[in-house]
């Protein structure tokens, strides 16, 4: 059975423009997919649609089984405590008002979690990494890096099973980069990832599967080491001749 | 003969703390020199102080020499000149090089016109804009025409650093200084710009200082390459060279890192 699966979604902002065409998805337990696209190509709208953050003009988008209802509160908050998500910036991302402790422990409020917040905390800071006294520090204290774990911890608190992942990697640095993507291959094996990145060495790396979008439609879809031998799309292959590569 | 740029112990500090770290490079001419280094390295700071444009804030010192001109401490009219007829710069973000208010052509035109007053000619009227429709098509524009009467967001982020591209080219610099030139834009459209940004510079026999964070990238463009770490230059060297064994800890991190994400996408069983 799948976690979550798109059926012939599509979605529109307004009449003119078509943003997704007819997208067909399934989401396993415990897989890892990479969504894959560039700009403009509709990778972070599907996103937003599978965070229940909008709901799609046409199609189904069902987790276990049961229709995404976007505008109902008492669903989206069960819904929420089972899919939380991570974002590009994390200087945008984590309150600077707020100390580690407020802003991690947030979607344990929000969700109403009971239980000791500060210790929860605190593991799912040591998790991803970072010491459990950080909890009274405030945001800018940290590197991109370190703000990044911040927003993944906070993702992972209230024990999710699936986490979104929208660029979370491409604005850090190449050494910082290689740190971060080495965690989310930890936190891979405890829950089902999607990761939607330009970066198809970041994705190859990290994902089992892969799912590429050119201007709203899936042109290919499958297992990583598939895609990479035999491309079938003259998109893909472009893609994937167009990534820099190291000299031999 | 003269170097392009011939950098000697810079160093620029703002108040107490020191951001570049006597910094010592040389371009010749047609020489193509990469700065890579992670974010706060002082790679944008040095290519900034190598054509004296450092917020006032940030003090240099050491010797900056453009093409046998002292950059460091001159006045603004003398560095005006050599801005825009020995050297000229493609930034990041084409967005922000170009003014949302005017038309492509007329960007164009303005670099074009100004480098022919200094070269003591007049270009005006129908032969300017036969100029700038050549520079739009040299950069490989489509339909050089319509892209002349568009405004910046009528056309594509890739466009616009074709335009960029085409504005600089437009100076005929000897130093072309490209900053970041592909970070903000799609993989393929990056492999496009690198090209034509390799080409261009090859036939026009133009030094170039190219910098980037993106190992691959540089090792594409560029015949040397410097390492940039905190302000200080940690290593340099012929890019094959540093690439294929690098002697500096953090040099080796970085190519390490590099590979690593190129390994997983070969197509190995």
């Amino acid at each position: 059975m799948s976690l979550l699966s798109v059926e012939n979604v599509g979605f529109s902002y307004n009449r003119q423009q078509q943003v997704l065409y007819d997208i067909s998805l399934t989401i396993r337990p415990g897989a890892s997919i990479g969504l894959v696209g560039e700009s403009g190509s509709g990778k972070s709208t599907l996103l937003r649609l599978l965070l229940g953050l909008t709901a799609p003009s046409t199609g189904h988008i069902r987790f276990r089984g049961e229709e995404l209802q976007s505008r109902n509160p008492g669903f989206m908050r069960a819904y929420r405590r089972q899919v939380q998500a991570v974002f590009q910036d994390p200087y945008s991302s984590l309150d600077p008002r707020q100390t580690v402790l407020r802003i991690v422990s947030e979607p344990l409020r929000s969700l109403r979690i009971g239980g000791d917040h500060r210790e929860l905390v605190q593991t799912a800071l040591e998790s991803v990494g970072l010491d459990r006294a950080v909890i009274n520090r405030y945001p800018h204290e940290f590197s991109g890096g370190q703000r990044q774990r911040i927003a993944i911890a906070r993702a992972i608190v209230p024990r999710p099973t699936l986490l979104l992942a929208d660029e979370a990697v491409s604005a850090l640095d190449l050494s910082t980069r290689v740190r971060i993507v080495d965690l989310f291959k930890q936190v891979r094996a405890e829950m089902t990832l999607v990761f939607v990145s330009h970066d198809l060495g970041v994705v190859a790396d990290l994902c089992d599967e892969i799912v590429i979008l050119e201007h709203g439609r899936i042109v290919e879809a499958g297992p990583t080491r598939k895609i990479l031998q035999t491309p079938s799309q003259n998109y893909t292959q472009k893609l994937l001749g167009s990534v820099p590569r190291m000299p031999a | 003969m003269t170097a392009l740029l011939h950098i000697e112990n810079l160093s620029i500090a703002s108040g107490a703390a020191t951001l570049v770290h006597d910094l010592s490079l040389l371009i010749a001419p047609g020489e193509r020199v990469g700065l890579i280094g992670e974010s706060g390295s002082g790679k944008s700071l040095t290519a900034t102080a190598a054509i004296g444009l450092l917020p006032p804030a940030l003090s240099a010192r050491g010797s900056v020499l453009l093409d046998g001109h002292q950059v460091i401490g001159a006045p603004d009219r003398h560095l005006n000149r050599l801005r825009g007829t020995l050297t000229a710069t493609v930034f990041q973000e084409p967005l922000t090089a170009l003014d949302p208010l005017l038309r492509i052509g007329l960007q164009v035109a303005e670099p074009l016109s100004r480098r022919a007053r200094r070269d003591g000619q007049n270009l005006g009227g129908a032969e300017l804009h036969r100029e700038v429709l050549r520079l739009l098509d040299l950069v490989a524009l489509p339909q050089p025409d319509r892209i002349a009467r568009s405004y910046p967001h009528e056309i594509s982020g890739g466009q616009r650093q074709r335009v960029a591209i085409a504005m600089a080219l437009a100076c005929r610099p000897k130093l072309l200084i490209a900053d970041e030139p592909t970070t903000a834009l799609d993989v393929t459209t990056q492999a496009e710009i690198i090209k034509l940004l390799d080409a261009l510079v090859r036939e026009r026999g133009m030094g170039l200082l190219f910098i980037s964070h993106d190992l691959p990238v540089v090792a594409g463009v560029v015949d040397r390459v410097i390492v940039l770490r905190k302000g200080e230059a940690v290593e340099q060297g012929p890019v094959q060279e540093v690439f294929a064994a690098p002697r500096h800890e953090y040099t080796q991190s970085l190519v390490a890192a590099a590979r690593a994400f190129d390994r997983a996408l070969e197509p190995s069983p």
